[in-house]
This record gives structure tokens, C-alpha cells and sequence, in this order.
């Protein structure tokens, strides 16, 4: 089946802005991702329908609120293919990697191990560092490859008896290299580690099995998934959820409290704080049944043309040099390359001038900048509802500033 | 097209590489980081009894921006001291239109960096590590 790709640009209205007088060429969706329709009616819908606070009140705003954000769970739960009170709702990817390194954190001993990349965002090293700091776990960091890609080769070697928790990117924010999960899974299982995934940048392109990945922990931001800012996700195993201490203390998340001491609640309120993104957490519910309901064999092969013609285009263009996979295994639509002789924002900025939106820098990733010696890289990340135009686009840009910043 | 931001003065200060490199014997020298951009810079300088500015010699490792603002205080850094620095400083902030008046040469090549706020700190970063050269 090929894929349509004007009735899915038809639900986003800003893709057909003229905005300063440039077409909208987006290809940041790595960074944050358009939302569609679906997801601002839903917004809208609760806020001029349904606005209350959930789970206390006896009103009937206060109940179809609850109903509201009690489905948006269920809807998340259905894209990972787990149970809904399974699903924490947190303040975003970011937040859900704290979440864990606190609260499972509380689990570990001094002197135990937690296996990081090289190539992760710092939103999956900087809370182990911290968490290192205050209670003496040690960090490991699997090498990065030429490619860009996880060198799992020192699997072996990096996974002792003392390492509780594996942390890595299923898709690299950088390179879009795939992790080979089914590979790190066995290894984990059997020097018996925890597996957690931050999957930011795999969301974004469509439902996740994670009863068929044998993982323990998976994490996504709500923003790069066609979902509103401020809202993420923690899956967990439910005896895990139900281990872990509270990060942090509040209303909703106990079971009673006296001047004395306080119980808590189960998972997932033990989790969710104090009044949550409410919201949010029902537009994410929504992006999660609009991405559901694409044919993704299609939209995936669309996505990898443009990545194809993307990677063609570059390399076509004398004196570009791509960090990552080659080709399009073990790759997501995430391309950063590299232009000699100028430096990745004045690609960006002269990109601007063709109307096309790309992140440049060290992608919060410096420990994979420092790998390959490198300023920083530019990077194009595509999205369902991205065409030729825009990649056709993207190389004019490229090459204009080839032409006249070198 | 906004890339005048790129108009044909900046690119030239940038390529013409002005105080690039490094001072054998730097009285001081101090390096200042954007983190987040990631642009970096380093500036040796060389002083006399009075704190005036000798020699200066710069490592960018940054964008076109950075390197041009670099190639432009080196120009015109010699014999100054800090407070002369800073009036240089003022001169580019007027320039990216954060101080009233007119920028004179050679920072008036800037005023394009004025629509662009997110750029600015590129222009500013060589005179935050010269302040710290010389403080």
C-alpha cells in the first residue's frame, strides 16, 4: 500500500502557514514534533468541557475530567501494548528518567553498577550521575562505533555481576541508529540487570510491543510524539512500580497520612504527585490513537524514502560527511551530517532562510560530540507528514550554504 | 532570504582569520564556553605594566559568527586595557541593538545579528573571555 501523504499534512494546520513570508519546511521533529487536530480538539475539548481536577471531586466536571485522564492512560497503554495502571504519567521523558534513577535508585547498594552509551541524550546520564553522587553506585559506558551506532561488542566485558540496570536510547537522538534490544536483553537477563529504554526518538514512529521487547523500563516525551509539552511516560513492570519508593510526596500519592507517618498509594498514583498534567496527558492519549490509527508498513517505508533521499542528496553535495548507519538498516529518520568548513548553526541558519527548520549543535549529547572530535553536527529529523518538498528544500539550503559560507 | 545575516562583511572578517592562533608567551589567557550551543572560546593576551593589551590571539572553535567577532576584537583590541574592552563591548551591543545608537566599525557589521537573537551570544562570547583574559 503506498502512502498519502496530503491527508496526513491536512491535519496539521501549521505545515500550511506562510510564516515571514516562508513556506513551513519542518524537520525538527526530533526536538518537537507538529500536533495534529486530533490532539488540539482534545486539548480544547477538556479544557472547555471538561476543565477540573481529577480523581477528588464528586461534581460531574470533576468526573468527566477523571474519565478523561483515566482513558488517555488506557490509550498510552494500548500503544505499548501493556496494562494502564502500568502507565505513569510524569512531567515528561526527562522527568521519567528521574523518576527512575530516584526511585529505583533507592533500591541499589553502594558499589553496584548501572551500563550507559556513550551516544545518550544527558537526560539518561546526567540522573545517574547524580544518583552516583549520592549513594556510590558506579557508572560503565558502552563504546559508540564509527557508524554512530551502540558497539554492543563490549557487552560481555561491561556486564559484571554487580550491574542492576542497563540505560540506553532504542533510537539514538543523533545518529537514529535502532538498538539491538533482543541483543541487550539477553545479555542483561543473563548477568540478571534491569533493561530500561528511553524511547524519545521511536515513539514518534508508531506503537511499541514492549511485552515482545522483554525490557523492564521505557520512558517517551509527549512533545516529540505529536503530544503537548509537559508530558511524559513511565512504563514499568508492575513489581517494579510496586517496589520503587515515591519520588516525590504530595497529594494523590498516598494511601493515609497522620502527623506521624504517611502510606502511600499504589503505582501509579504513588508516582503522580499532586494535581497532574491533566490536559496534556489527554492530548498524549490522543496522538497515541492518531499514530495508531496510521497504516505504519506504509508511513515507515515513506519516512525511510526521505531518509534516502535525504542521505542521496547529501552526499551528492561535495565536502558532507553523515554521522550514523549508511544506508537504512538499523536506522529511524533521524540524519545528522556534518558540512565541511561550516560550522552546523550557520548550516541551520542559512536553512532558515529556505524555510526549513533543523537542529544544529551537540544535541545534548556532548560525551558522543567529544567521541568523534566534533563542534557539533546538523541534524534533520522526519516526521509522518513530511514530503519531497521539504527534503528538496533542505538540499537547496545545503547547498547554498556550501556555496557561500566556505 | 534572512541569510543576510550572512552579508558579505561577516563572512570576510571570518575568513580573514585576524589574531587566530595562539600567543607563545601569554601573560594571561582564559576560555569561555556557550553550553548551549557548545561554541568555544580561548584568548591569550599579551600585557604590558599597565594592563594594556600587547598582543591577542584567539581559537574559535564556533560558527561563522563567533569567528567573525573574534577577527573583529582582535582588530582593534590592541592597546586597550579592560575598560577600553568594555567600550568595545558597547559598541557590538549596539550593534545587536541592545544598547541605543549607532555601532561604529568594525562591529557595525553585526547590526544584521540584531533580528536574531539567538545568535547574539555568538558575537558576545569573545568579549566574555577577553574580559576574563584581563580581569
Amino acid at each position: 500500500m503506498t502512502f498519502d501523504v496530503a491527508p496526513v499534512r491536512r491535519q496539521f494546520p501549521i505545515l500550511s502557514e506562510i510564516i515571514d513570508g516562508r513556506p513551513v519546511h519542518y524537520l525538527d521533529n526530533g526536538a518537537s514534533a507538529q500536533t495534529p487536530l486530533a490532539v488540539l480538539d482534545a486539548v480544547r475539548s477538556y479544557e472547555t468541557t471538561g476543565r477540573a481536577n481529577v480523581l477528588r471531586g464528586v461534581h460531574r466536571l470533576a468526573e468527566r475530567a477523571t474519565e478523561l485522564y483515566e482513558t488517555a492512560r488506557a490509550d498510552v497503554a494500548r500503544f505499548l501494548g501493556v496494562q494502564p495502571m502500568e502507565i505513569v504519567f510524569t512531567g515528561g521523558c526527562t522527568a521519567a528518567i528521574n523518576l527512575v534513577a530516584y526511585s529505583y535508585g533507592q533500591l541499589l547498594q553502594r558499589g553496584d553498577r548501572i551500563l550507559l552509551s556513550e551516544l545518550e541524550h544527558h537526560s539518561n546520564i546526567v540522573p545517574w550521575q547524580l544518583l552516583r553522587q549520592r549513594s556510590g553506585v558506579e557508572l560503565d559506558m558502552l563504546p559508540v562505533t564509527t557508524d554512530g551506532q551502540i558497539n554492543l561488542e563490549s557487552l560481555p566485558k561491561l556486564l559484571t555481576p554487580k550491574t542492576k540496570l542497563v540505560s540506553l536510547a532504542h533510537v539514538s537522538n543523533v545518529t537514529g541508529a535502532l538498538l539491538d534490544v533482543r541483543r541487550v536483553v539477553e545479555a542483561a537477563k543473563a548477568a540478571g540487570a534491569r533493561v530500561m529504554l528511553d524511547g524519545a526518538q521511536r515513539t514518534p514512529h508508531g506503537p511499541v510491543d514492549l511485552h515482545a521487547l522483554g525490557i523492564d523500563f521505557y520512558v517517551f516525551a509527549g512533545h516529540k510524539a505529536y503530544g503537548p509539552n509537559g508530558i511524559g511516560v513511565l512504563w514499568a513492570r508492575p513489581e517494579l512500580l510496586d517496589a520503587m519508593p515515591p519520588f516525590h510526596g504530595g497529594g494523590s500519592m498516598i494511601g493515609h497520612v497522620t502527623l506521624a507517618e504517611t502510606t502511600w498509594a499504589p503505582a501509579p498514583r504513588r508516582f503522580e504527585a499532586g494535581t497532574p498534567p491533566i490536559g496534556p496527558a489527554i492530548g498524549l492519549g490522543a496522538a497515541c490513537n492518531w499514530m495508531a490509527a496510521l497504516d505504519w508498513t506504509a508511513t515507515h517505508d515513506h519516512e525511510m524514502e526521505l531518509v534516502q533521499r535525504v542521505l542521496d542528496g547529501l552526499q551528492a553535495i561535495d565536502g558532507t560527511q553523515i554521522l550514523g548507519p549508511a544506508g537504512l538498516q538499523n536506522r529511524y529518520p533521524v540524519v545528522s551530517f556534518m558540512l565541511d568548513g561550516v560550522h552546523p548553526h550557520d548550516v541551520a541558519q542559512t536553512l532558515d532562510a529556505f524555510g526549513v527548520a533543523v537542529r544544529a549543535g551537540h544535541h545534548c549529547a556532548q560525551p558522543l560530540m567529544d567521541r568523534f572530535d566534533l563542534d557539533g553536527t546538523t541534524r534533520v529529523s522526519i516526521a509522518p507528514y513530511n514530503d519531497n518538498t521539504d527534503i528538496d528544500a533542505l538540499l537547496a539550503g545545503v547547498k547554498h550554504a556550501a556555496a557561500t559560507l566556505r | 532570504m534572512s541569510d543576510e545575516i550572512y552579508q558579505a562583511r561577516i563572512v570576510a572578517l571570518a575568513k580573514s582569520k585576524v589574531g587566530a592562533g595562539k600567543l607563545a608567551a601569554p601573560t594571561k589567557s582564559a576560555r569561555r564556553d556557550n553550553p548551549l550551543c557548545g561554541d568555544r572560546v580561548t584568548i591569550d593576551v599579551r600585557l604590558d605594566a599597565s594592563g594594556h593589551i600587547v598582543e591577542i590571539a584567539h581559537q574559535v572553535r564556533g560558527c561563522l559568527l563567533c569567528q567573525a567577532s573574534a577577527a573583529a576584537l582582535a582588530s582593534i583590541a590592541v592597546g586597550r586595557g579592560a575598560t577600553g574592552v568594555a567600550e568595545l563591548r558597547q559598541d557590538a551591543e549596539r550593534a545587536l541593538g541592545r544598547q541605543p545608537g549607532k555601532a561604529h566599525e568594525p562591529f557595525d557589521a553585526f547590526e544584521p545579528v540584531a533580528a536574531h537573537k539567538s545568535r547574539q551570544e555568538c558575537v558576545l562570547l569573545p568579549f566574555e573571555a577577553l574580559k576574563d583574559a584581563l580581569a
